[in-house]
């Protein structure tokens, strides 16, 4: 991504950031977006008019310092509560496809 | 027309009532609602699924008040579910093919409560596919529409939980509201709805969309009913970090006072400048300012305030949510539950993921992700999520500078009635604009109630009021907004519901 104008979204970038979030979109569905985000990108852009150097940021709208619990076993799922919505498993784990392609 | 003995027409507080003094049983109001939903669910869509259980916990708990135990005040009252919220009992999609029919193992917190409470869950409503929208047109199984006219949107994303209860298909709803999705909602259909304080109310089992935004909160016809509900709902939950260890005083308690008070004289309330639009449609205005002129008259002074910010507040919305939800939703992986798909020819799993969220998830979710990820993205991070959690702190000291010259806040709920089914659809930024009243809430953390305030004189559709309050006063939402429904009820000679036409 080291176009000219950075902020610049070409079919390209959102190539690129369809692969980042791991969805197969489809030649069509990338131009639809390409437009509607080129939109909405110039739109939001406006919040740097007012995000100067001195304004902190906030992540979190009630500030909340960490927060523990005691060290003690809680209930947590059965294995067959865990596995009960999983596409595919073999009763006691879940169950994929090759996390190697052939090239690797 | 109305039967004044139709259980489904009853506020819940009165249906609680003949609950508790065993004039009416909890299976009859139960079965009552099961009728009103199949009569006219169909034109609505509120409902994605009916519980088959709601009968049987009924009757359980007719069987415990027939024993003489202590039942909460709404045990037996029936409520609907916004299906963001895991419910054990009933398949959880959050309104997306990615989770149909998932049965998730656990009860959200909030859905735990209202069972110990002894409500009846009757269902699971109808949502934009994972609360992504402001007209329940982005879910996956159909638009909501607004019982007021089935041609028009009931607002969203809550459209569902907020159609349920004006129809009369519920007395009680749980929402959720990330950028005003129970308030919208709410103002468009002629209900009442509630954005608690961010941390007041749990939020484990709640599938998230913005982490920072969410929160869960009552839908329903009356203050008062919110008000219970919400009493039901709030308090400390170990299980979610973010919960506040608050001891919550009763929003009942403040909604009957708030009814019975005699004067509004010392409170302030503050009418923003920024959400008291030229650009609102005319009808939303003109109810506003009467209302404002019934609260004057009962003794309330009203003070303009201005926060400068908010202009920006939907600009740093739509950079925040995207960013949290892109990563929120990295979860539907294909993996552990919901949809899977293999492409042709098989694949590694991570084609099986790319393939299964393209197939799984809509447009409006694949936007957000994609413009989540893009904001995201190292080179643009400070430019966008940056600023845009700059704006956050911008708005917020608006508020409290706000909160130093009002006790309240003040604005019309939404900038117009409900429009047509299809109108925004395509113009994803209009559609954004929608939520322009509600939003600064929830980027605040601060909690807001959105009410009836009349019918719009241009077109006979719903307007809402809008009250916030600073963070952890929700009392005082409770308090005023039980006042200004009485108010408006006198001056109406009626509830505003109860003119929602019968669909019958």
């Amino acid at each position: 991504m080291t176009d000219t104008n950075p902020g610049a979204i070409t079919t390209e970038v959102v190539t690129h950031l369809a692969s980042l979030a791991r969805i197969a979109l489809t030649q069509e569905e990338i131009e639809k977006l390409t437009g509607e985000l080129g939109t909405i990108v110039d739109s939001v852009a406006k919040v740097s008019e007012v995000a100067t150097d001195e304004v902190p940021a906030t992540s979190h709208p009630i500030p909340l310092s960490n927060v523990f619990r005691p060290d003690v076993p809680g209930v947590t799922l059965t294995t067959e509560q865990a596995l009960a919505g999983a596409p595919e498993h073999d009763g006691s784990r879940f169950a994929v496809s090759a996390i190697l392609g052939e090239e690797q | 027309m109305a039967d004044l003995n139709d259980l489904t027409r009853m506020s819940a507080s009165d249906l609680a009532s003949k609950l508790s003094s065993g004039d009416v049983s909890s299976v009859e109001a139960t079965q009552a609602h099961l009728d009103r939903i199949a009569a006219v669910d169909g034109k609505v869509n509120a409902f994605l699924h009916v519980s088959a259980d709601a009968l049987a916990n009924a009757k359980r708990i007719d069987e415990r008040r027939a024993a003489g135990e202590s039942l909460g005040e709404l045990a037996g009252v029936p409520v609907a579910v916004k299906d963001v919220l895991c419910t054990i009992d009933m398949p959880t999609t959050a309104g997306s093919k990615i989770l149909e029919g998932w049965v998730p193992p656990y009860d959200a917190t909030t859905v735990a409560k209202l069972r110990t409470a002894g409500l009846i869950p009757l269902g699971k409503t109808n949502m934009d596919e994972f609360a992504m929208g402001s007209s329940t047109e982005h879910s996956a199984y159909g638009p909501t529409k607004n019982p007021w006219d089935l041609d028009r949107i009931p607002g969203g994303s809550g459209g569902g939980s907020a159609a349920a209860v004006s129809a009369f298909e519920a007395p009680l709803a749980l929402g959720s509201d990330t950028g005003g999705s129970i308030r919208q909602p709410a103002s468009l259909t002629g209900s009442v709805g509630v954005k608690p304080t961010y941390g007041g109310v749990s939020r484990y089992g709640a599938i998230a969309l913005a982490s920072s935004l969410d929160q869960v909160g009552p839908v329903s016809r009356t203050v008062l009913d919110s008000a219970l509900l919400h009493d039901v709902i709030g308090g400390h939950d170990p299980r979610d970090s973010t919960s506040l260890k608050e001891q919550w005083p009763s929003f009942a308690a403040a909604a009957r006072a708030g009814a019975a008070a005699e004067s509004l004289k010392g409170l302030r309330v503050g009418v923003i400048k920024q959400l008291d639009s030229p650009g609102f449609q005319a009808g939303v205005s003109q109810r506003f300012h009467e209302a404002l002129q019934l609260l004057t008259d009962f003794g309330a002074e009203i003070v303009e305030v201005d926060a400068p910010h908010f202009e920006y507040a939907v600009e740093a919305y739509y950079l925040i949510l995207p960013a949290e939800a892109s990563s929120n939703l990295a979860k539907f992986d294909s993996v552990r539950f919901g949809l899977r798909v293999t492409p042709e020819g098989g694949g590694t799993v991570e084609d099986v993921m790319a393939a299964t969220r393209e197939a799984g998830f809509g447009a409006e979710v694949k936007r957000r992700i994609i413009l989540g990820t893009y904001a995201l993205s190292a080179g643009y991070y400070d430019a966008y999520y940056g600023s845009a959690q700059k704006v956050r702190t911008l708005i917020q000291r608006d508020f409290a500078a706000a909160f130093e010259k009002a006790d309240v806040l003040v604005s019309p709920s939404a900038p117009t009635t409900a429009f047509k089914l299809g109108e925004k659809l395509e113009d994803p930024m209009a559609m954004y604009l929608n939520d322009v009243t509600t939003i600064p809430a929830n980027l605040a953390g601060i909690p807001g109630m959105g009410l009836p305030m009349g019918l719009a004189p241009e077109d006979g559709l719903p307007t809402g009021f809008q009250i916030m309050a600073p963070a952890r006063g929700d009392a005082r939402l409770y308090e005023l907004g039980a006042t200004l429904e009485r108010l408006l009820e006198q001056q109406w000679g009626h509830t505003l519901p109860s003119q929602v036409p019968s669909l019958g």
